[in-house]
């Protein structure tokens, strides 16, 4: 077996499992609908399948027994309940394990098995009505029938073996097994790895559809099943007749198309490609290469005030535009892809921590990067967790506030500008601001005269050192890790907001770009080095008054319409050598409720910015996120506008009435 | 690393009055020098980035590192420069980094029986030379061990 066709696998596989579980969760919430019902079933089915023909023995016998149990539920006889979709996802996950080859030292495959037919089997007696039911929809006719076979051109090589399936159909008593040999070419095209022979053969009564699946289970075969006269002798001629009409071989006969699993898979027309995500990867590459060659060219172009050259960068312009942003919708992927494991994780805390929670999901379908989503999951995860955890109240306590039992969780994603919000809302207890202020004085966060917003006051949980071991009830846990969760939507130049009212609940909002890949970007100078601002973390530029030229003992602030703003020389902070210009700039920006002015000495304009990652080596500079390459093939340095204004002075700078 | 082979392909280059030898299967290309970028805040080590045809790569300086002393910095021909554009493995992360040679000589063969280790009391630091052997014009020439020389630059930088 090559380690492509595994990989064909494990990538198809992860993909089934995604499925199954969501389908397994969704099935929680609505018992009764026969889709999901058939959905988790053909999952099973199509795991089983493929498991078997890339050789796992051992993941098709459990999912045999999975599936066993399940098509009880398919057929109606067994209800869903919690217990039986906790049993089917506990089984779930141990199917990677069988994959990887894992033993099983606890037992824990069998015990699930055994649980899962205990369920399933419950009612004995009705069992044999069911199975004979599940047989009544298999079974094609009640009279004899032809089947006839041909073996798909690379079974053989994938292991099929033709032999051992004439003798699993023996033993369902064919009988007038006849081998048509009219596809055989000549000697000179015939290709050793391919089997040219079909075979037709009468079944007798009572051999169900469902038997001759479970033959050709495991090899690629075309086959069709037709009712036949009893002892109607089948004269050679016609069957070469029937052999030589090939296409009618993969025309449904009426009895096949009962089993309705089938029929959606079949039909689904081929709409998408499957693209490796590496190669999604170099594509955005060689676009943010384009966007920056472009750049250059439009810059020569100017210089030259050739029109013919002029007008052909123009275009070029156009192009390379148009190319990102077809090249960045196709990096897009839905939420929903993170929400089925979120549901899962409800699911579990909410059984585990006796708190029932709906789990309500808005705007699955909202598309982000893929690289934001893959580092969106874990953040997420720590703030539903927080939520059902310590915000949610149990069931005793909401009842004496009025509230209804079952807790509420709502995750939304939308898309605002260029912007995705992503909100986590509670109905839990909520957090109070007087308590956390408290909290945040003893700790030395804040001093105890520092005027902060409602949002500035939340914000405080998300600082390191906010929560410890000893955390008043109300918050226990809130800060639990937040920090991790601020650090990496930082890292996806992100914001948290926080807002929360006591007993009514809290609500997280993330604030994220669509993109990691290419910003807008604000290119500014300082000592003749060029760095680049992201401009959406740019409010206004103006000129810095003459009076603020040199640095002032007592800080530096200006006097934004009537608002003390704290500002940060540059120059300063990345060590420049030289005196300043006698006129800068001054550079707003602004992140999350914190703004401070930045000085320049220079603007030089906006630009596509393609951001590169700075390497490991250098991940002790400061300020700095990332790099880009300018029409001139110099590097530009990204400024980390959340990181200057959290090493700039103290922890957040409160926006002071200058009246106060 | 195939110290055990019994031939070795080096590149030999200088800097300053130091002649130093990397295996030719840790050097991806020789290049002119490029505008370069500070960093700053980066540390010694690797205080600039360059653009190498789209990647942002951080140009490092082995001075620091290896202890190398130019006294006559205004004696090395402008011209001659070059920055080595080289894979190493940084925390088992494979990472291409450029470092900045006065001049490159050659690539040469040499029998691995002649590369010798650190002499237990030498002027260079001895977690980063893997090895030395004695040049066509007997001099020392030093196999620097690019792999602890970077991960340790990554180490500085992280706690920086």
């Amino acid at each position: 077996m090559s380690d492509d066709l595994i990989a064909v696998f494990q990538e198809e596989l992860a993909e089934l499992l995604e499925s199954l579980e969501r389908g397994l969760v969704d099935l929680q919430e609505s018992p009764e609908d026969a889709g999901l019902i058939n959905q988790v079933f053909r999952d099973l089915h199509t795991v089983k399948g493929s498991g078997a023909m890339f050789g796992f023995t051992e993941l098709a016998a459990f999912i045999h027994d999975f599936e066993t149990a399940f098509e009880k539920v398919r057929a109606g006889a067994v209800p869903v309940t919690p217990e039986l979709v906790r049993l089917g996802l506990a089984a779930r996950d141990q199917i990677p394990g069988l994959v990887n080859g894992d033993a099983d030292p606890d037992g824990d495959r069998v015990a699930i098995l055994n649980a899962l037919r205990d369920l399933t089997s419950g009612r004995g007696v009705e069992i044999a009505d069911i199975e004979e039911e599940i047989e009544a929809e298999f079974v094609t006719s009640n009279s004899p029938a032809t089947l006839r076979f041909k073996l798909s051109e690379d079974a053989l090589a994938l292991g099929a073996r033709p032999d051992i399936l004439l003798s699993e159909l023996k033993d369902l008593g064919a009988t007038q097994i006849i081998a048509d040999l009219s596809d055989i070419p000549a000697l000179d095209d015939l290709n050793a790895d391919q089997c040219y022979v079909a075979w037709q053969m009468q079944l007798p009564a009572g051999v169900s559809e469902g038997d001759v699946e479970d033959v050709f289970m495991f090899a690629d075969a075309e086959w069709t099943l037709t009712a036949s006269e009893v002892n109607e002798v089948i004269e050679r001629d016609e069957i070469d007749d029937l052999l030589s009409d090939a296409p009618a071989l993969d025309t449904p006969t009426p009895q096949q198309q009962a089993p309705s699993e089938k029929a959606p898979a079949a039909s689904e027309p081929a709409a998408s490609i499957r693209v490796p995500a590496a190669r999604l990867d170099a594509l955005m590459d060689s676009v943010g290469e384009l966007v920056t060659v472009e750049a250059r060219l439009t810059e020569l172009a100017r210089h030259s005030r050739d029109p013919a050259l002029l007008s052909t960068a123009e275009e070029v312009t156009r192009l390379a535009a148009r190319l990102r942003d077809a090249t960045m919708t196709m990096r897009m992927v839905p939420m929903r892809t993170l929400v089925s494991r979120f549901r899962r994780l409800i699911l579990g805390l909410s059984s585990d921590l006796g708190k029932p929670v709906e789990f309500v999901v808005d705007g699955e379908d909202t598309e982000l990067d893929k690289t934001v989503i893959e580092k969106l999951a874990d953040p997420l995860v720590h703030i539903l967790r927080n939520a059902i955890d310590h915000g949610m109240e149990d069931p005793a306590a909401r009842a004496q506030t009025n509230k209804d039992q079952v807790g509420r969780i709502e995750l939304s994603a939308t898309h605002v500008g260029g912007e995705v919000h992503i909100v986590v809302r509670d109905d839990g207890r909520g957090m109070s601001a007087d308590k956390i202020r408290a909290k945040a004085i003893e700790r030395g966060l804040i001093t105890a005269e520092a005027q902060l917003t409602a949002g500035q006051v939340f914000a405080l949980v998300l600082e390191p050192g906010f929560s410890t071991a000893e955390t008043i009830t109300e918050l226990s846990g809130r800060g639990v890790g937040m920090d991790v969760v601020r650090r990496t939507i930082d890292g996806l130049r992100g914001v948290i907001e926080i807002d929360s009212k006591l007993g009514q609940g809290t609500t997280v909002t993330l604030r994220l770009p669509l993109t990691l890949a290419i910003i807008d970007g604000l290119l500014i100078e300082i000592a003749d080095e060029r760095y680049t601002l992201p401009m959406s973390s740019v409010k206004e530029i103006f000129e810095l008054p003459l009076d603020k030229r040199i640095a002032s003992r007592n800080g530096d602030y200006l006097d934004i319409r009537g608002q003390f703003v704290p500002f940060v020389r540059l120059r300063h902070l990345f060590d420049c050598e030289g005196e300043p210009p006698t006129e800068q700039n001054v550079v707003v920006v602004e992140s999350g409720d914190a703004r401070m002015g930045v000085v320049v000495d220079r603007i030089i304009g906006t630009n596509q910015t393609v951001i590169k990652q700075v390497s490991k080596l250098q991940q002790g500079a400061r300020a700095i996120s990332g790099a880009t390459i300018l029409g001139d093939g110099t590097v530009s340095l990204i400024v980390d506008v959340a990181q200057l204004l959290a090493m700039s002075g103290p922890l957040i700078e409160p926006k002071k009435e200058v009246a106060a | 690393m195939t110290l055990a082979a019994s031939h070795k392909i080096v590149v030999t280059f200088s800097i300053g009055p130091q002649r130093l030898a990397i295996p030719a299967t840790d050097l991806r290309e020789i290049i002119d020098p490029l505008p370069t970028t500070r960093v700053p805040g980066a540390g010694d080590f690797a205080p600039w980035v360059v653009n190498v045809r789209g990647a942002v790569l951080p140009l490092g300086d082995l001075r620091l590192p290896l202890g190398i002393n130019d006294p006559n910095p205004a004696e090395r021909p402008e011209d001659a420069r070059r920055f080595l554009v080289l894979e190493a493995v940084i925390g088992g992360e494979p990472t291409t980094v450029a470092v900045m040679a006065d001049i490159v000589h050659e690539v040469a063969t040499i029998p691995s029986t002649s590369i010798e280790p650190l002499p237990a009391t030498s002027m260079w630091p001895s977690e980063f030379v893997e090895g030395l052997f004695k040049g066509p014009e007997g001099e020392f020439v030093l196999i620097p061990d690019l792999s602890a020389i970077f991960s340790a630059m990554a180490q500085r930088a992280a706690v920086a």
